[in-house]
């Protein structure tokens, strides 16, 4: 493995880890939050169950995603150095605020984990308010930082070196908002239904069970409207690709020449010596379609690039088809739980739907990881798009597949413990006799019956 | 003072507060490890109630350090990434392990074996993170981390021999004992019983001690491990005030644990900690990295050193209330 591939890699593996841990953090606070406020209205003993379940998962996985985000701050340096000594400038802004937006939320995170006996109710909820806001803008800066990799912008190039660098444009360059609204309705998606999905399977065994059924209902609030929106937040991305970086989409779509009416390629393997997808389903003129809302525009192929700067084509189409054939998917369930209960159904009942909701549980996340895959593998061999490329931003230090192979042992290791954790600690059905039937108690608000269950 | 200035400041502010409240978290796993007596599991207990709402917040002092360094100081992050890579890949390593076994420790669910073999996980990553840490400043002020290389020197002479120095060791163990001793001593105002406090007392007492010894052993490597700060804190104009106002905090920390006056206590050692930072930066002023990259050297362009230093004025608006009423809410005046 040369050390090139290694730091990629390890960055990759970094990434990939993280990114589940930062996807819950900005999601999970919301559902915690809700369950809170459904506890202080209706006073339900177990809203309160849920939302400290809930705030005790968010605490085992915050604290997962805060370490593995502060190796990835230090990676950008240990494995990139060249990236950072020409980006730092530019783009190092979004990650400063981010800084502050994850301040607050760790502080607030504290203050509501720790702080249910010392501040009143109102206070409370606010903090799991303001943990769940400063979660979604710390993921928005960091995203607005990868999309500058993607859209470089805010500087001119002269022999090599950045001048007239202006950070704030390099903030507003024209990947940051379709990728901000992507991937922030990815992660409420993902987590809502991951949420969902979980109880939906333990509904599916117990389908009377109060526990389960309030549970459902808040992560399905949580997830199904992100997964609704995020084909139309997916269409605002491929026509931003089409523009301003044909390459990724044309590797995504496995367009090898560039034409007018170019089709939507479903599914195939692009076979890279004769330069064609093959075994695929073309629905003709679909990509220019979709790419430029014109049946006939002219959409750029894997021609319009040198073959050096060619991405892993197959890698990236097929991480393309997977990512929106998931997010298809949990479109179609969130529509179909959304009839059904606008219908008046018992969601709880329709065993079809828990099926199609509990095999939704992983799937938000492998449609989080391979669309990170599109966005990285399809910039490749640049790590700035057009600017830099990764192999000359490595670090000079040899032997890198060392920290690869041991960041990548400590994170497996860590995966295995995390799961079982919540496995043990969250999913664990309420020991109450009563909540496992149809559950509703009749005293008033401050009952604080289910605490400690 | 030029913005760069300014913002050095402000990354080392960042460090220092990282050094007295992320430190202190840090030392609160070595007395974890310590543990010992008859209260030895009512010692752990307030050991992680003293950190548990607070580290997180804590730690992202260094994160913003960071990212303070790579957005205003871009030449100096990637030179630390590239020769320090080693025992910052290790520092990586020792977080990721403290801050998840810390949870996993207090969030496990039953207290078997298993959530044991977490507390030990979180007070050895405590023990080993600070030592690294350490030697990383350590290798800095002796002027290790310096310019471009012939690209055929060997690996051991580039990516070792900087951070594998007596005095860098001597500074690892420095930052342990500081970091034991700030928790200490704030411990002794988070324990609700006398006999707590007084074991932590105690511990604070001979931490301090230690702190003395540890400081006379830099102080001896640094003739020949870091000539340009030890000539900083003996000749600059600011250094015999600055050996004044330490030696004050030091006794005075010292005689606070003793009469055992611990708000005042705590007060000290936190400026005495702080004071010593700031003796190795000043001293190593105007190098971000000695022997040959300046602050002003090594600064990003003056549009981005604006932005950035209008953003922390912005940043602190919000930041300070949060963590002024964080810590209201928990670390509050004891009721004893």
């Amino acid at each position: 493995m040369s050390d090139l591939l290694a730091a990629r890699s390890q960055m990759g593996v970094s990434l990939a880890f993280h990114i589940i841990f930062a996807v819950v953090g900005i999601a999970m606070p919301v559902m915690m939050v809700v369950a809170e406020r459904r506890w202080q209205v209706t006073g339900h003993a177990i809203y309160l169950d849920l939302a400290q379940r809930w705030a005790k998962g968010t605490a085992i996985l915050f604290a997962v995603g805060a370490v593995s985000g502060t190796v990835l701050s230090f990676e950008l340096g240990l494995l990139w150095p060249e990236f950072m000594r020409f980006a730092g400038p530019i783009i190092g802004m979004p990650f400063s605020l981010e800084g502050f937006a994850f301040f607050t939320e760790a502080i607030f995170l504290g203050i509501y984990l720790y702080g249910w006996d010392r501040i009143s109710p109102g206070a409370h909820l606010a903090a799991g308010g303001i943990v769940a806001l400063s979660g979604a803008a710390s993921g928005v800066f960091v995203v607005v930082a990868n999309a500058w990799m993607n859209a470089p912008a805010g500087f001119e190039l002269v022999n090599g070196q950045a001048v007239n660098v202006d950070p704030l444009a390099a903030m507003a360059n024209p990947a940051a908002l379709p990728q901000a609204i992507h991937m922030t309705l990815a992660a409420y998606a993902a987590t809502g239904f991951a949420v969902a999905g979980i109880h939906a399977l333990l509904l599916l065994k117990d389908p009377a069970n109060a526990f389960h059924r309030r549970a459902l209902a808040i992560a399905l609030i949580v997830g199904a409207p992100a997964a609704v929106l995020q084909p139309i937040s997916g269409d605002l991305s491929a026509r931003h690709l089409a523009r301003h970086q044909p390459v990724k989409l044309a590797a995504a779509e496995a367009l090898f020449q560039t034409r007018a009416g170019a089709p939507l390629t479903l599914g195939g393997w692009p076979d890279m010596d004769r330069r064609e997808t093959r075994f695929a389903i073309d629905i003709p003129s679909g990509l220019s379609l979709l790419a430029f809302h014109d049946p006939g525009a002219v959409v750029k192929g894997l021609d319009a690039a040198p073959r050096d700067e060619w991405p892993n084509v197959p890698a990236v189409h097929l991480a393309f088809q997977l990512m929106v054939a998931l997010g298809t998917y949990l479109a179609l369930v969130a529509l179909w739980a959304g009839w059904r209960a606008w219908r008046g159904a018992d969601l709880a009942h329709d065993r079809w739907l828990l099926r199609a909701i509990a095999l939704a549980t992983p799937l938000g996340f492998i449609a989080v990881e391979t669309g990170w895959m599109v966005t990285e593998l399809g910039r490749q061999p640049w790590v700035i798009y057009g600017v830099l490329k990764t192999a000359d931003a490595v670090t000079p230090m040899p032997g890198l597949i060392v920290p690869f192979l041991t960041f990548t042992l400590l994170y497996c290791f860590l995966g295995v413990i995390v799961a079982w954790l919540l496995y043990r600690q969250i999913l664990r059905s309420p020991e109450i006799p009563e909540w496992r039937g149809f559950y509703m108690p009749v005293d008033s608000r401050g009952s604080r019956k289910g605490e400690g269950a | 003072m030029t913005l760069a200035d300014i913002l050095a400041a402000v990354v080392f502010v960042a460090l220092n507060a990282y050094a007295v409240l992320g430190g202190a978290d840090f030392g609160g796993g070595v007395w974890a490890l310590l543990a010992g007596g008859l209260r030895k599991e009512r010692q752990r207990d307030l050991i992680a109630h003293a950190i548990g709402p607070v580290w997180e917040a804590n730690h992202v002092w260094l994160i913003l350090a960071i990212v303070l360094l790579f957005t205003g100081f871009p030449a100096a992050f990637a030179r630390l990434g590239i020769l320090l890579h080693i025992p910052l890949s290790l520092v990586l390593i020792g977080i990721v392990l403290r801050g998840s076994a810390f949870t996993f420790w207090r969030y496990g669910g039953e207290a078997d074996a298993q959530q044991r073999r977490w507390g030990v996980t979180f007070a050895v990553a405590s023990l080993i993170t600070p030592v690294l840490l350490g030697i990383t400043v350590g290798a800095v002020a002796s002027g290790a981390v310096s310019g471009p290389r012939a690209p055929d020197t060997v690996f051991f002479a580039v990516y070792v021999a900087p951070w594998l120095t007596p005095f860098a060791l001597s500074v690892g163990l420095f930052a342990l004992v500081a970091f034991a001793f700030l928790a200490a001593v704030y411990l002794t105002l988070e324990a609700e019983d006398t006999e707590l406090r007084e074991d932590f007392r105690r511990r604070a007492l001979s931490a301090g001690v230690a702190l003395l010894g540890a400081a006379l052993l830099v102080l001896a490597l640094s003739g020949v491990g870091a000539p340009r700060v030890r000539a900083g804190l003996i000749l600059a104009p600011w250094a015999v005030p600055l050996h004044l106002v330490t030696g004050v905090a030091a006794v005075a920390a010292l005689v606070a644990l003793w009469q055992r006056r611990y708000g005042a206590a705590r007060v000290a050692a936190a400026a005495l900690v702080s004071l010593i930072l700031w003796g190795w930066g000043l001293s190593q002023y105007p190098y971000i990295l000695p022997p040959d990259l300046t602050v002003t050297g090594a600064a990003a362009p003056a549009a981005t050193l604006r932005l950035l230093v209008g953003a922390l004025a912005l940043g602190a608006v919000v930041l300070l209330p949060s963590l002024y009423y964080l810590f209201r809410v928990f670390k509050g005046r004891p009721t004893a």
